[in-house]
């Protein structure tokens, strides 16, 4: 509620700045203020200390504040409505913000692409990989985290330690990037023990800390001895599997603390890496990627230290896999893959490489996931 | 780890766990609100004072280290509030129904705003009786762990009911509720009789928002109530008024949530959308069966803006 009342502030101000003289005090006070950095703008759509989605991209801002000749403003609990819009252009003209990051999905369009061509000389940058050339304005651009790679040696850390088998995976919707990192995973597992399910379930949103509370004690009662999730807070659903004694592995963020005993390892973002190269480009006045993709080998996305109960042989088998990515001949998708209803999705001989776009419209999930992508 | 598999039998564990563990905020909401629509008036502010007594819960409990600390103040803030939707509503004209909806906005506005440190850190928990440990099923001794704030809960509604029905206190609570009028005559005072009613219904809720940080789900975020405390609201309409059958109603909302994850933990994964909706698919069933063109509800206080 505060956010919205804050944006309508906000918004009002700016209105008052440009039909009166406020607008040259501001312009002649603000950059004054700041000097000669660059301000760099950062949008969050949920609190920045959530141990999820939103932390991971204010750890990417934190490093870009360690930077010198750098100042980092940052918004949180903005929704993706029109108040995007209002913090985009408010960081721009009252902060003179040169380069935004909104990192929330439903940012991309409408709110930057109304936003980006009225400002030719801001950047803005977006989490989401929706960029197309020639089609979008040329001051913005998109970058995107192949996290399921992440997810594939999650599993494979899973796998190697479930005792029972059965893994659980709490999701919010059904969507194909979420099928992606469920059937990453899934299959991450299945590379060390063939036989291994992964029970999935919907709560149907992003943050449902009660329903994700439920999903879990449903799960555990069924047996499973390892969850994962993709939500975007995964503190209460680790919380809770710590607390009746199973493990956990984590999305998002780096959640070990969560969970000093059962926490395995985690499929984290990296974004410090990513905010602190783009800055440096723009500083340097070099031109940047406007459509940004890669995975573990790109240092877009890693794994969390492993968990006290993992092995030795688990863990090598992980690192193995890790090195393959690195070394970019590592490829997950390949045929012959079936669906959980026993219709081949990959025929045999064909292998996706994490690039191909076939794979950014996934709507199965892999055999040996018990879930359903329908509603 | 557990070795023993439920199967199916895990659907009507998880609805009997899902009843205990998720219902307690419904049940302090709902017991709060009775009472103050009994004397008369709508807080539906109750949502704002479950938020804000979830995050002061958390904040108190994580600075001090006892958890029942941030019950306490959960429950202080809740009356505070309640103090303030009685001290608004007491004046002529203004309507119970818009100061609610103001406090709600209100509490839940300075809860984000001074909740904000406390989202990261891990707060002390309220502790939990297990009352599974006869069973030697590891699933039904997790689904019998029972918070205290649970059993206080059970026994808070027949109480409740009986200071109603049976004490003068409750007596004099129905008769301002009923007609402002005879109460007037009699020699209560009203806004009095109302401005405890709200802050009790102000305290009870706050400690169901300390149920929901300090116990389950146990953390504070800003997605934590989703609206249970309005939904609490409804369900007093939907109890006629009354404290036993806001127990009944909060047990059948908390278990038929926990219907949808476990249907699909055991398998059943289509329509999960619909399991999900299942409280409210109750609601509407059992509001349609129990309702009736031939007599007027029965419980409702006299004096509730809604009905006047």
């Amino acid at each position: 509620m505060n956010a919205i009342a804050k944006k309508t502030f906000t918004h009002t101000l700016k209105k008052l700045c440009t039909s009166t003289f406020i607008f040259s005090l501001s312009f002649a006070l603000l950059p004054a203020a700041y000097g000669d950095d660059v301000v760099v703008g950062f949008i969050y759509v949920g609190s920045k200390g959530d141990y999820g989605y939103n932390q991971a991209h204010a750890l990417g801002a934190a490093a870009v504040k360690a930077m010198p000749g750098v100042k980092v403003i940052e918004e949180e609990n903005v929704p993706e409505t029109i108040a995007v819009q209002n913090t985009m252009e408010s960081m721009i003209n009252l902060d003179g913000a040169k380069l935004i990051f909104p990192t929330s999905f439903g940012y991309f369009d409408p709110h930057i692409l109304t936003v980006a061509p009225k400002y030719p000389d801001v950047t803005i940058l977006h989490a989401g990989g929706l960029y197309q050339e020639g089609k979008h304005p040329l001051n913005a651009g998109s970058y995107f985290g192949y996290i399921d790679e992440a997810q594939y040696i999650a599993g494979i850390v899973a796998g190697g330690t479930s005792k029972s088998g059965k893994l659980g995976f709490i999701a919010a919707k059904p969507i194909p990037q979420v099928l992606r990192n469920i059937n990453s995973f899934t299959l991450g597992a299945q590379s060390v023990n063939p036989k291994i399910t992964t029970q999935v379930i919907f709560t149907g949103d992003w943050a449902m800390p009660v329903k994700e509370a439920e999903a879990a004690n449903s799960l555990i009662d069924q047996g499973i001895d390892v969850i994962t999730m993709h939500v975007d807070s995964p503190k209460v659903i680790i919380e809770i599997c710590e607390r009746r004694g199973i493990y956990s592995s984590g999305y998002h963020a780096d959640q070990s603390e969560l969970a000093p005993k059962g926490y395995l390892t985690g499929a984290e973002w990296n974004w410090p890496k990513v905010y602190t190269d783009f800055v440096t480009l723009l500083k340097d006045g070099k031109p940047f990627p406007h459509l940004l993709r890669g995975g573990i080998k790109e240092g877009l996305v890693k794994v969390s230290k492993y968990g006290p109960a993992v092995s030795a042989k688990t863990a090598a088998l992980a690192d193995a896999a890790k090195a393959k990515f690195m070394a970019g001949d590592m490829v997950i998708y390949k045929g012959e893959l079936k669906d959980n209803k026993g219709n081949v999705v990959i025929p045999a001989g064909t292998a996706l490489s994490q690039t191909d776009i076939q794979l950014e419209s996934m709507d199965y999930l892999v055999a040996g996931v018990i879930g359903n992508t329908g509603s | 780890m557990t070795e023993t598999v439920l199967g199916w039998w895990g659907v009507p564990l998880a609805i009997l766990g899902g009843a205990i563990r998720a219902s307690t905020p419904y049940l302090f909401v709902s017991l709060g609100e009775c009472l103050t629509e009994k004397s008369g008036r709508t807080n539906l502010g109750q949502e704002g004072n479950l938020v804000l007594g979830a995050m002061t819960a958390y904040a108190v409990s994580y600075l001090s280290g006892s958890p029942w600390l941030g019950v306490l103040a959960a429950g202080a803030t809740g009356m505070l509030l309640g103090l303030l939707h009685a001290w608004v509503c007491q004046f002529k004209k203004v309507n119970d129904i818009a100061v609610g909806i103001a406090l709600m906005l209100f509490g839940i506005g300075v809860a984000f705003f001074f909740g904000k440190p406390y989202i990261q850190p891990t707060a002390p928990h309220l502790p939990a009786i297990g009352f599974g440990n006869w069973s030697d099923i590891p699933q039904v001794r997790a689904a019998l762990e029972i918070n205290v704030l649970f059993l206080f809960g059970l026994l808070l509604a027949p109480l409740l009911s009986w200071v109603l029905s049976s004490t003068r206190w409750g007596l004099m609570l129905r008769t301002v509720g009923d007609s402002s009028d005879a109460a007037d005559a009699l020699g209560f005072s009203v806004n009095g009789v109302r401005m405890v009613a709200t802050m009790i219904g102000g305290f009870l809720a706050g400690v169901g928002g300390a149920f929901l940080s300090l116990y389950y789900p146990g953390s504070w975020n800003e997605g934590l109530s989703s609206g249970q405390g309005l939904i609490a609201v409804a369900l007093v309409v939907f109890a006629r008024w009354d404290p036993m059958r806001c127990l009944y109603a909060a047990l059948l909302f908390g278990g038929a949530g926990a219907l949808g994850p476990a249907l699909q933990s055991v398998g059943f994964s289509s329509g999960y959308y619909l399991f999900n909706a299942a409280p409210y698919v109750l609601t509407l069933i059992l509001m349609i069966a129990t309702c009736s063109p031939q007599r007027t509800l029965t419980g409702v206080p006299g004096e509730l803006s809604i009905t006047k």
